[in-house]
């Protein structure tokens, strides 16, 4: 009588099929990408049920921190260098072609303009490092030291069709979202978006058609 | 999980005929799966996935000064944004006629203080007066203009300016310091 033998299953798993998986998710989330970019600061919206997406082009974005620090930023690298170089104008300073390419890729940033030429010299990592201390702001909204006034007024200027979007963190305080509020409506601005988070309606809920 | 290839070297049996080793068709696709995978986690990570939404907040122009006809106190409730998160309110009074000052949490409570008082006058005459104060964080303001969409109030005004008589109001009744 023969020893039964029992058989040995392969060790070795088909993995085509898990292939074909990894990569199709791959392929998808690589065709979908949309890096994000890097911020001058960390801001937590709170949440809304509106449902409005914030547009992907014409955008120019006044950020607010939880210190209260306002930040700016623009979405497009022409826009950016053409109101640098009207802010620059105005302000009677000039830039340099490579401080300008270095300012183009800042998503946003909160620096007086008077710091703005010391901070673009340096090196990326030496960027990461300062702490930006805020555009400044008051509560007119049309004084001489408001440099955001300046910032809106030559982006509009290098944009028309630019959209106004406020990004303000949960703990700022309501004074100095009144300043930027102020400084937009000195410029006639009356209407613009505020960035939230997505919350869901309560139950039952249904928008207006 | 990798497979291990046990296979002679293709060498010479003894005694026996040279045969040519057959290579095996199949491809250890592990370290393949492995990249696969590393990529799809950068991707995942490195993407923004929720698009955050917008709500539009237009304000009236400063620089046109438009008659308006005077809303009647009875029909407006004032909310005052105070901090650690906690609204006042007082309806139906002006500041200083002695109004009751009602405290109200944000969210489902406040919701529910609204509906109450519109319910009092009706829809179209209620009007509702965001006063934020300087102790109020953006989130409050954001939270209040939320719960005016969720209402479907369309009468509402955002006010940053407080009266004498509010402050006092204020000050006396929920120790509230402006």
């Amino acid at each position: 009588m023969p020893a039964v033998k029992i058989k040995r299953a392969s060790s070795s798993v088909d993995m085509t099929a898990m292939t074909d998986v990894a990569f199709l998710l791959l392929t998808f989330f690589i065709l979908t990408a949309q890096f994000r970019s890097q911020d001058a600061a960390s801001i937590e919206t709170p949440s809304s049920i509106s449902g409005i997406k914030v547009p992907d082009n014409d955008i120019m974005t006044i950020g607010l921190g939880r210190d209260g620090k306002v930040y700016f930023g623009t979405d497009n690298q022409n826009t950016r260098i053409a109101t640098l170089e009207n802010v620059a104008a105005e302000k009677g300073i000039s830039f340099t072609p490579a401080e300008k390419k270095e300012f183009a890729l800042m998503s946003n940033f909160g620096l007086p303009i008077n710091q703005l030429k010391s901070y673009l010299s340096l090196s990326k990592e030496q960027q990461a490092k300062v702490k930006q201390p805020g555009i400044p702001t008051d509560s007119t909204g049309a004084g001489a030291n408001n440099e955001l006034k300046s910032w809106v007024y030559n982006a509009r200027k290098a944009n028309n069709n630019l959209r106004i979007a406020l990004k303000g963190d949960n703990l700022a305080k309501f004074p100095e979202f009144k300043n930027v509020l102020t400084t937009l409506q000195a410029q006639n601005i009356n209407k613009f978006n505020l960035i939230t988070g997505t919350e869901a309606p309560p139950a039952g809920w249904t928008a207006d058609k | 999980m990798a497979e291990i290839n046990t296979g002679g070297g293709g060498g010479k049996h003894d005694g026996g005929k040279v045969r040519s080793k057959k290579a095996s068709t199949r491809v250890d696709m592990t370290p393949m799966v492995d990249l696969g995978f590393l990529l799809i986690t950068f991707f995942i990570l490195a993407t923004t996935l929720s698009k955050p939404s917008s709500m539009t907040l237009n304000v009236p122009d400063k620089t046109k000064q438009e008659e308006t006809e005077p809303i009647k106190a009875s029909n407006v409730m004032t909310v005052f944004l105070g901090k650690d998160n906690k609204a006042y309110y007082i309806f139906g009074k002006a500041a200083n006629e002695d109004p009751e000052v009602k405290t109200v949490g944000y969210g489902y409570e406040f919701r529910q203080a609204l509906m109450e008082n519109v319910k009092k006058v009706g829809s179209d005459k209620f009007v509702v007066v965001i006063k934020p104060t300087k102790e109020s964080t953006y989130k409050n303001m954001v939270d209040v203009l939320d719960e005016m969409a969720i209402t479907k109030l369309k009468r509402y005004a955002l006010v940053d300016e407080l009266t004498d008589s509010e402050k006092t109001l204020l000050k006396d009744k929920v120790k509230l310091n402006i």
